[in-house]
């Protein structure tokens, strides 16, 4: 079939049950932190005072949501009619990790009652590079929930509405490839001031450049996984001839990001760091095998018509492009006299409640609304 | 079907050079000093770790007690905290037999905001709750404006901005060099509460002058030294050791209104080394380049609408 | 203790002193020079059977007797008495009964008599300039009468600040050219019990200590008593909680100085000055300069009493800072919690596993399709 249909099937699977469990239990979490403070939930101290929630739900959450920019740009920019079937299914994960990334931030800041300020003109400071990124994500959400509205609006039978819609939509898919152009990258420009307290590995003025390649094939790289993840699963139309492509887009993507990272470190001198055999030359060197690794794979084309070896592929990008964001903002964080972070329980229960949520979003989603093309 | 590399190259290739242009283009954000700013300039050597500032510190700001070492009879934080702004601390080596030697000895120093001329934290923060003061050029906390986001915190190279983790309704607290006293016509409570002479407060130029003064002294000779302020007719004679030749917030980070004289390298007192570029002035000029005028957002964005309404164009053909 | 026997002599000199005060008064004297249980003992033996009293010839130079006042000022004067009478006191000239000529000749007689026996001790400095006309005694200069003597003495003790470095007179521009003993007397051994005055029990108990062993007591590099001298006051001083808490008089009068905060700021001494006046205090009332709310001026310290004006700040100088200091450098936060760990542990396989078991579908499909 050609067009997106639901899924169709049980909502209440053994998986989504669970989720659902998950998630509640967090909600216990979540307001213990309400009541008590950050500091009785989670391990976040002076020398760190972000963690995982920054580190993981906002950071790589919204890394992992530029599945939509990344397919967005193909599309739109580069004019590749071809890959259209993939741009729903991202989208709807953009839209799940910027919206709970969102939610995220309202539990991470400690003054969340005034959390309105960043909006107020008044209050606005033009040189933070923190404000840039959260006006621009806080835009992206509202972006992405109005070019998801067609396909709502298919559910409803809005048929007026979704027209007036898909006309001015030219706008907003605009707006969704300028947005995370900007906020990605600037995630990489908000670790520049931190230059003396982040490790030479990692500091550099080229952070933005790095964090944004990084976030286009990561965002490649999700929606290969999603896809095959979900293909494994249901019955939807087989995508893997674009996945293909796709996978060859993201190999070619990692060869120039690698040559910028190392050619980057060496010109600044500290390419020694790398083999120190020390917690950060290894977390330097895994983040990067994690990348070389399935850049080689894929780069035969036999490899990208085989299903299982693109979602690996895939899967070592993830993990490459999370660790790597892992590092520029905590591992790779020094600030000095002898502070030491790791997450506590209650803090990586509540980011365990947000992403089950997400997931049992996504499993209604793709039942409920057109998101898939049927097999 | 093989991707036009023309396409994919010009697409990625304009984004890259552009965020990797040059300093140049973008207009400078140095900070310079402001003519009355205001500060305090710390000497390690006068120091004796009677941590008498400590003590004025809490009394002037009304801090509560803070017990995070072993004894619990009295006030002893091992760092800034939310209920510590200033806080000596010691440095020791080996025997630790003499004050003030880097080898064997020991010494002291003084942690408090340095009240930059670049503040990282004024740069950081998203809703102007981190304000220098445009005449004394202290830099302090505006509670009503702030989200509680804590990019102060993670941006000062100092790690000076403190986050009240025990508090629902949390704060940020850091020194703001006794403005509420200052407004008044006194000085900073650390300074006055100084026997020794160790912290002085007064306006930054003075204190630049008399840091160099005591540069230009010989060691091992009695000198006066003025107690409380910089201007002070009351003085201490104190033998002088041999200071490193270095006043560590002249220019490092972009300077600062805090200076400390040691004899100690500073990085064994655990001063951070920074460049004399500050690294807001870096970050901000990358902000600078790509968004001043919101020029090339308004540019990408329209080339983007043309874009867009062609592939939609080709889609329907 | 209990063995000591008391013979008939002692005991008529032991009138109207009980045994338990005496035994006390020996026991307080070997706990201040840090002796060990049982030196008490030994001390009250040597005192009560000494067989002949030692002889001590005390010489004057330029001094205000204030030593030999503080030496009589406790509240047993019986004891002080008995240790007089227990040493041979031959010649001082403020307690002896005989004056000019009478006197002179008693010092002779017993110098040339006890030669190489004697026990000298000296109260205030010597003059030098002009010939030591500062300070003439029967006619002759005093240095002259202190080298003289000196020479036959078996040990030489000076008391005061005033004979162990030339006091208060010695202060710039010092016109006498007042001279302390043991400079004077380069390159003989003088012990010397500085202080202005000092404790009478320092004094007290270093003759205890040669009576009783036979030679003197451990002595630093300037000739003092360590068990007295080998700490600077401010490491025994009973105001250093506040010194080291910050909490200080500013002013004599103030709230600080009336709730009994360190003086270091109105000018205290105690962090160069060696001494032992936090530990023993003086006329046996338990006072010192300090409690009593006036700071230490250095009176036993060369080159600090009477030297560094009152209310200069002192240097803080090799003294072992306090164990409360903040270190540069704590270790804090991180630590994996077990629920942490397990936590990540769970999540780390379950995504392990649905991974797995999807890259097997798709190895299947892949198969499938290939087929």
């Amino acid at each position: 079939m050609k067009t997106e249909q639901p899924l169709e099937g049980k909502i209440l699977t053994p998986t989504f049950l669970i989720c659902g469990l998950i998630f509640l239990i967090s909600l216990i979490f979540m307001g213990k932190r309400f009541i008590y403070g950050l500091g009785a939930v989670t391990n976040m101290n002076d020398g760190y005072p972000w963690g995982l929630w920054i580190a993981f739900d906002v950071v790589i959450g919204t890394a992992l949501g530029c599945g939509g920019y990344a397919m967005a740009l193909l599309v739109y920019v580069f004019n590749k009619g071809e890959y259209h079937s993939l741009v729903r299914p991202a989208l709807m994960t953009s839209l799940f990790g910027y919206t709970l990334a969102g939610v995220a931030v309202v539990l991470d800041v400690g003054r969340y009652w005034q959390l309105y300020n960043i909006f107020l003109p008044w209050h606005m400071n033009a040189s933070s590079v923190l404000l840039e990124v959260a006006l621009c994500v806080g835009a992206y959400v509202a972006v992405l929930w109005i070019e998801f509205s067609p396909t709502f609006l298919t559910k409803f039978g809005a048929d007026n509405a979704k027209a007036f819609m898909n006309k001015i939509m030219f706008v907003f898919i605009a707006l969704g490839i300028l947005l995370p152009t900007m906020h990605q990258s600037s995630l990489g420009t908000v670790m520049v001031i931190t230059g003396s307290k982040l490790s030479p590995l990692w500091w550099t003025r080229l952070l933005p450049v790095l964090f944004l390649i990084s976030c286009i094939f990561l965002g490649y790289a999700i929606v290969v996984v999603e896809s095959s993840l979900t293909g494994s699963r249901f019955p939807i139309h087989d995508e893997s001839k674009l996945l293909g492509k796709i996978s060859g887009i993201m190999a070619w993507l990692i060869a120039i990001y690698l040559v910028i990272r190392f050619a980057d470190l060496g010109m600044r001198g500290h390419l020694d760091l790398a083999f120190k055999g020390d917690l950060l030359g290894n977390m330097f060197l895994l983040e990067n095998l994690l990348l070389i690794v399935p850049m080689a794979v894929l780069f035969v084309p036999a490899n990208r018509k085989n299903q299982r070896a693109m979602f690996l592929c895939a899967v070592s990008i993830v993990l490459a492009a999370a660790v790597y964001r892992f590092n520029t903002y905590i591992i790779g964080f020094d600030p000095g006299n002898g502070w030491h972070y790791f997450p506590s329980t209650g803090e990586i229960f509540i980011s365990l409640g947000i992403v089950s949520l997400e997931i049992m979003a996504f499993l209604y989603f793709i039942k409920r609304l057109p998101i898939y093309r049927r097999s | 079907m093989k991707i036009k590399r023309r396409d994919f190259l010009k697409g990625l290739a304009g984004s890259a050079v552009l965020a990797m242009a040059p300093p140049a283009i973008a207009a400078s954000s140095e900070k310079n000093r402001l003519p009355d700013a205001l500060g305090i300039l710390y000497d390690a050597t006068l120091c004796v770790g009677c941590q008498a500032c400590m003590v004025a510190c809490k009394k002037a700001n009304n801090m509560p007690m803070e017990f995070s070492g072993s004894q619990r009879q009295w006030d002893n934080p091992v760092d800034l905290s939310s209920k510590t702004l200033n806080i000596i601390k010691e440095y020791e080596n080996g025997t630790a037999k003499v004050k003030d030697r880097e080898i064997d000895g020991y010494a002291f120093i003084k942690r408090q905001c340095m009240h930059c001329v670049d503040p990282a934290c004024v740069s950081a923060c998203p809703a102007t709750a981190m304000t220098k003061d445009p005449k004394t050029g202290i830099v302090s906390y505006n509670k009503d404006a702030c989200i509680g986001c804590r990019y102060c915190a993670v941006a000062c190279p100092f790690d000076i901005p403190k986050f009240e983790w025990d508090n629902p309704f949390p704060k940020i607290v850091k020194c703001q060099l006794c403005n509420h006293l200052v407004a008044k016509g006194q000085i900073a409570a650390c300074a006055s509460g100084c026997p020794t002479g160790a912290s002085i407060f007064g306006p930054v130029k003075d204190l630049l002058i008399e840091a160099e003064r005591r540069q230009t002294m010989i060691p091992g000779k009695y000198y006066e030294f003025p107690v409380a302020e910089v201007s002070s007719t009351k003085k201490e004679v104190h033998k002088v050791k041999q200071y490193i030749p270095y006043i560590y917030g002249k220019n490092d980070g972009g300077g600062t209104q805090t200076f400390m004289m040691a004899a100690v390298p500073f990085n064994k007192l655990g001063l951070p080394t920074l460049p004399d570029r500050s690294y807001a002035a870096m970050a901000e000029n990358i902000q600078h380049t790509l968004y001043k005028g919101m020029i090339l957002p308004i540019v990408v964005f329209g080339g983007l609408i043309f874009l867009v309404k062609r592939s939609e164009k080709n889609k329907k053909e | 203790m209990k063995d000591l026997n008391f013979t008939d002599p002692v005991n008529e000199k032991l009138k109207g002193v009980s045994r338990r005060d005496f035994m006390k008064f020996c026991g307080i004297m070997a706990a201040s020079m840090g002796l060990p249980l049982g030196a008490g003992a030994k001390i009250a033996e040597a005192i009560t059977t000494a067989k002949r009293r030692p002889p001590v010839i005390w010489l004057h130079g330029q001094e205000c007797t204030g030593c030999t006042e503080s030496l009589l000022r406790t509240s047993h004067p019986t004891i002080e008495h008995l240790i007089l009478d227990l040493i041979s006191l031959d010649y001082h000239e403020t307690l002896e009964v005989g004056a000019g000529h009478q006197a002179e000749a008693a010092l002779k007689k017993s110098v040339k008599d006890n030669a190489g026996k004697f026990v000298l001790v000296v109260e205030g400095s010597v003059p030098v300039k002009d010939g030591g006309v500062y300070c003439m005694i029967a006619g002759r200069p005093f240095g002259e009468i202190v080298k003289e003597v000196a020479a036959k003495a078996a040990a030489i003790i000076a008391i005061g600040s005033c004979a162990t470095w030339g006091g208060w007179q010695s202060s710039d521009p010092n016109p006498t050219g007042a001279t302390g003993i043991p400079e004077f007397l380069n390159g003989t051994t003088v012990v010397s019990i500085p202080g202005c005055p000092p404790n009478g029990y320092n004094f007290l108990s270093t003759v205890a200590y040669l009576l009783t062993f036979k030679k003197l007591p451990a002595l630093d590099a300037l000739g003092r008593p360590k068990f007295a001298y080998g700490r600077l006051i401010h490491e025994n001083c009973e105001r250093r909680p506040h010194f080291d808490a910050g909490r200080f008089a500013e002013q004599f009068g103030d709230e600080g100085h009336r709730l009994g905060y360190c003086l270091y700021k109105l000018g205290c001494k105690g962090p160069m000055t060696r001494n032992n006046c936090p530990v023993l205090h003086y006329c046996d009332v338990g006072a010192w300069p300090v409690n009593t709310g006036r700071p230490c001026f250095g009176c036993s310290e060369e080159g600090i009493g009477f030297t560094i004006p009152l209310f200069t700040e002192a240097d803080i100088e090799n003294v072992t800072p306090s164990s409360v200091h903040a270190p540069i450098q704590t270790t804090r936060g991180g630590g994996i919690s077990k629920g942490a760990a397990a936590l990540l542990g769970g999540i780390g396989g379950a995504a392990i596993g649905a991974g797995a078991v999807a890259a097997k579908r798709l190895g299947d499909k892949d198969k499938g399709d290939n087929s």
